[in-house]
């Protein structure tokens, strides 16, 4: 198909222009934004860019007048793609002035070049994916290697555009921040990256160019290899970090936390999943986990030790009818420990489902404040990071916390024999404020029964 | 060997690399000696190159402006005459000033000057054919050998130089008259500052480059704008053109020419050649003693610290890769010099300005948009006219634009060209913001002197500013 090259307004009051020179000659074939000519007023010089991929053909010489609006020249476009329905012939002229033009018309523009969309612009800054020759290897100067380090920039993933193509400091800026670290609140320049240094440290490196003036000599550089690692970085801790630090703290200073500790034999409640697994599955849409089994276990415990899912206010200890449920869940930004409400009244099925419900929200970051409120009582599962034992800490206002651990195949004795089981230690951190030792106790061996004999559940004994 | 001929650098050459190498090393209280060829110091930066050439520059822009500009200022003058030969002498006069200060500032420092050639007759050894007294040599220990011998003009097949018709960047810096018709060889800016100086004299200037466009290694669109002016100002060129022959008959040299439309003859008074410059390795030795050089450009190369293939021998300057440039010679010096020493010291080449000297003038330092399309960046775009400059407009140099390019999410600036009226002291501004990896909004939020030529580039700055994605503040 063909576009007209038309003469796009230059200015308010400007109604024609020079159309001073052809960057491109009839029958060349040019890339869109490929300057076609050039346009003069009294006031401004204009470079038309082209709009299209295509042939040129040029109906206006140079040295002509033209007015806003003229059809000067056009663009065979390469095989028009399927469909051209009704693509405009021209773009709106506004949007392709130079900038020059604005201020013609009295106010500034500026315009944005994003690089091709089908780059990535972290693959856009690769070198040729080739074996490195020994001489291409990648050679840098100090300042860039110790930036680099700094940064955590791959070098080898740097290219180099200093003499002889040895990579420079502003290289490895421009790599890193192809690699999204180039946010508005991100530190500026050398100065702020060199952490802990004062603002124009990094003008030292920074030869005059004139003869310097005598001076005492320099005291000695500390030996540290040139390329060598800082010895420490400094990061502003995250706002979610900073709430983590600051809850955790206060539930350690505000309350008078211990833990207890038990095992669980696992053989039963593994061999119950296994059978009705894929019952399950094909019944409720859910995978059948261990999760569901230690909420329902907790729920029997909490109602028979209503202190466990109790809190202190103030004189008073508040009682919860119903079981809210946290679940600490391991995220990138940090840990966040969404609630299943009325987990008392919840079947298998139903837990599974909002434990999922959860995990999709936190990955897509749909999670809601409100999803995080109101839990009465939490389960930390450290099992899936391979913890073997740990103590969990509270998450105040709640009294008590369950910890999980992994499962591992160890030596018991069972009726007299040393017989291989899958085992996990459980840990139950709680107020003593609040529970006594019997009580915390009691509920952990609950839990335990709960899941070694797992048809206790069904019954609720 | 006699002590006095040992030394801790001996430094080859004594042009901006060399003699700035020996004042450093001399502070860091090395034993130092300059060796140079040229009975004058200073190399030919300040013999042959930037020092001449813009002493003739501001010569010729004062007749130029007295006898076309000053009428529109009401200014009229009558009889004004050129005085050739005044302004050559005014021009080797400021060249032996400085070239002396040189001589003074390397006494001052203790640095033992030998006047003679160099060349490394092993890794620390320097034999030196002193100039003075030919057929005697004196042979110098150093600890360490820092090449600085700079470079020479290219020559080129077919056109022979003669030094009186077709002649060298040299040659030209000291016509005895003023040729009606000059031809020049060469786009870049050799060709078009000595280009401009006779233009200005009233000679008619015709310049061919085999590339599309002058000045290649500038942002494209300033050097589209550039040739534009130098169009408009009476120069005639000839690109993507290639001189196949050029012979002297009867005092003029006759080109044949291949243009783009096919062959052309043209007659010139004479024809400077200015293509571009080469390493100068002659005759130093370096083959004996194994000094790796890039087999096709001939640069020695250098490792990070200046160090060339062989040990304790140093290069800097045109003679190694990156800009043909004073100042990064200069700069290189201090570099090499204080790292021999053990100090952390280094060049940023991320910052190093080029300025030509035409009128307007042309300054830049960063990438160009090419450079940054072809690295696949986001960046943004800010220009910004002189003709919205209010000082531009008191002086009636409205002509040309400041462009600031800046890195779309982080805006810090990434490459900065102006051409414009003292654009080559507007640029030190953006040195020394990318110097500090300055953002395009910290220009536009300094204050800045009103009016300014340097107001262009802070609103070109706020445009470039206005446009970051992300980094909008």
């Amino acid at each position: 198909m063909v576009q007209d090259i038309v003469i796009p307004e230059v200015g308010e009051s400007v109604r024609e222009a020079v159309l001073a020179e052809w960057f491109v000659k009839p029958g060349e074939r040019v890339t869109k934004g490929t300057v076609l000519f050039v346009l003069e007023t009294d006031k401004v010089t204009l470079e038309v860019p082209a709009e299209a991929d295509g042939i040129v053909e040029i109906l206006v010489p140079a040295g002509q007048t033209v007015s806003v609006g003229a059809v000067v020249g056009r663009i065979q476009t390469e095989r028009a793609a399927e469909d051209l329905a009704e693509e405009p012939r021209i773009k709106p002229f506004a949007a392709v002035l130079p900038p020059e033009v604005a201020f013609a018309a009295g106010q500034d523009s500026a315009r944005p070049v994003e690089p091709p969309a089908e780059v990535a612009g972290e693959a856009a800054m690769q070198q040729p994916e080739k074996p490195p020759m020994p001489q291409e290897k990648a050679d840098r100067y100090p300042s860039a290697g110790r930036l680099a380090a700094q940064l955590g920039v791959d070098l080898a993933r740097v290219k180099g555009t200093g003499p002889q193509g040895r990579i420079t400091r502003g290289d490895v800026l421009l790599f890193w921040e192809s690699q999204g670290h180039a946010t508005a609140d991100a530190p500026m320049g050398l100065s702020a990256v060199s952490t802990g240094s004062a603002p124009f440290e990094g003008l030292k490196m920074a030869p005059s160019s004139a003869p310097p003036a005598p001076e005492a000599p320099p005291a000695p550089i500390p030996s540290r290899g040139a390329d060598a690692a800082p010895e420490e970085t400094r990061k502003p801790m995250s706002p979610i970090r900073k709430r983590i630090a600051e809850r955790l703290l206060h539930a350690k200073h505000s309350t008078a936390m211990l833990t207890t500790f038990n095992e669980v034999d696992m053989t039963r409640v593994m061999d119950f999943r296994r059978r009705f697994k894929d019952a399950f599955k094909e019944k409720y849409g859910v995978s059948l986990g261990f999760m569901s089994f230690f909420v329902r276990a907790c729920v029997q415990a909490l109602q028979e030790i209503p202190e466990v899912n109790a809190f202190i206010d103030g004189d008073e200890i508040v009682y919860h009818a119903h079981v809210h449920m946290g679940i600490a869940v391991g995220a990138e930004r940090g840990l966040v420990v969404p609630v299943i409400r009325y987990a008392d009244r919840l079947s298998f099925a139903e837990i599974e489902r909002a434990i999922g419900d959860f995990v999709g929200k936190i990955r897509e970051n749909r999670l809601k404040l409100s999803d995080l409120e109101g839990g009465t009582f939490t389960i930390s599962n450290g099992g899936v990071y391979g913890s073997l034992l740990s103590t969990p800490i509270l998450n105040p206002p709640q009294s008590a916390i369950l910890g999980l651990h992994k499962i591992e195949d160890r030596p018991v004795a069972l009726n007299g024999q040393v017989v291989i089981r899958p085992m996990m230690y459980v840990a139950l951190s709680y107020d003593h404020r609040i529970i006594d030792g019997r009580e915390a106790v009691t509920f952990l061996r609950r839990i335990k029964e709960g899941i070694e004999d797992p048809e206790r559940l069904l019954v609720g004994i | 060997m006699a002590d006095e001929n040992r030394f801790d650098v001996v430094v080859i050459g004594s042009g901006p690399g060399g003699y700035v190498a020996c004042v450093r090393a001399a502070q860091l209280g090395m034993r130092t000696a300059c060796v140079e060829k040229h009975s004058r110091l200073g190399g030919v930066c300040l013999n042959v190159g930037c020092i001449p050439s813009k002493a003739l520059l501001d010569s010729s822009e004062f007749y130029h402006m007295a006898r076309e500009r000053f009428p529109e200022h009401g200014i009229r003058l009558q009889g004004i005459e050129l005085d050739l030969s005044a302004m050559m002498a005014r021009k080797d006069k400021v060249v032996g000033e400085l070239t002396e200060n040189v001589r003074k500032l390397l006494e001052r420092h203790k640095v033992t000057v030998f006047h003679g050639t160099g060349r490394l007759t092993a890794p620390n050894r320097v034999t030196v054919e002193l100039s003075q007294e030919p057929g005697r040599s004196v042979v110098l220990e150093a600890g360490s050998v820092l090449l600085a011998t700079g470079s020479e003009p290219v020559s080129v097949p077919g056109i022979p130089y003669d030094g009186r018709f077709i002649v060298s960047s040299t040659e030209a810096l000291a016509f005895q008259e003023i040729p009606e018709r000059l031809g020049i060889v060469g786009g870049g800016y050799i060709g078009l500052e000595l280009g401009s100086v006779w233009h200005r004299l009233g000679s008619q200037v015709t310049v061919i480059e085999m590339l599309p466009r002058i000045a290649a290694l500038l942002d494209a669109q300033i050097s589209r704008a550039l040739e534009r002016v130098l169009r408009r100002q009476g120069f005639r060129f000839f690109l993507e053109s290639r001189v196949l022959e050029a012979s002297v008959e009867n005092g003029e040299v006759q080109v044949r020419v291949q243009t783009k439309d096919g062959e052309q003859r043209l007659t010139f008074d004479r024809l400077l050649v200015a293509v571009g410059r080469r390493p100068l390795t002659r005759g130093l030795g370096l083959e004996a003693l194994g000094v790796a050089t890039h087999p096709k450009t001939g640069h020695i190369l250098v490792d990070a610290n200046y160090r060339s293939s062989v040990p304790g021998v140093y290069a800097i300057g045109d003679l190694i890769a990156g800009p043909m440039l004073a100042h990064k010679a200069s700069a290189e010096a201090v570099a090499c010099v204080e790292r021999m020493a053990g100090l952390d010291s280094e060049v940023n080449y991320d910052a190093v300005p080029a300025i030509i000297y035409t009128w307007p003038e042309v300054a830049a330092v960063g990438k160009t948009e090419e450079e940054l399309r072809d690295l696949n960046v986001p960046y943004c775009v800010g220009t910004y006219p002189f003709a919205g400059a209010g000082r531009a407009r008191c002086m009636g140099e409205t002509e040309g634009f400041v462009k600031v390019l800046s890195h779309a999410s982080s805006g810090r600036l990434l490459g900065i060209h102006i051409i414009g009226p003292r654009a080559s002291d507007i640029i030190a501004e953006g040195v020394l913001a990318m110097e500090c990896g300055a953002k395009a909004s910290d220009i536009g939020r300094i204050m800045h002197g009103h009016p300014t030529f340097a107001e262009a580039l802070q609103e070109a700055a706020r445009v470039a500013a206005a446009c970051a994605i992300y980094g909008k503040d």
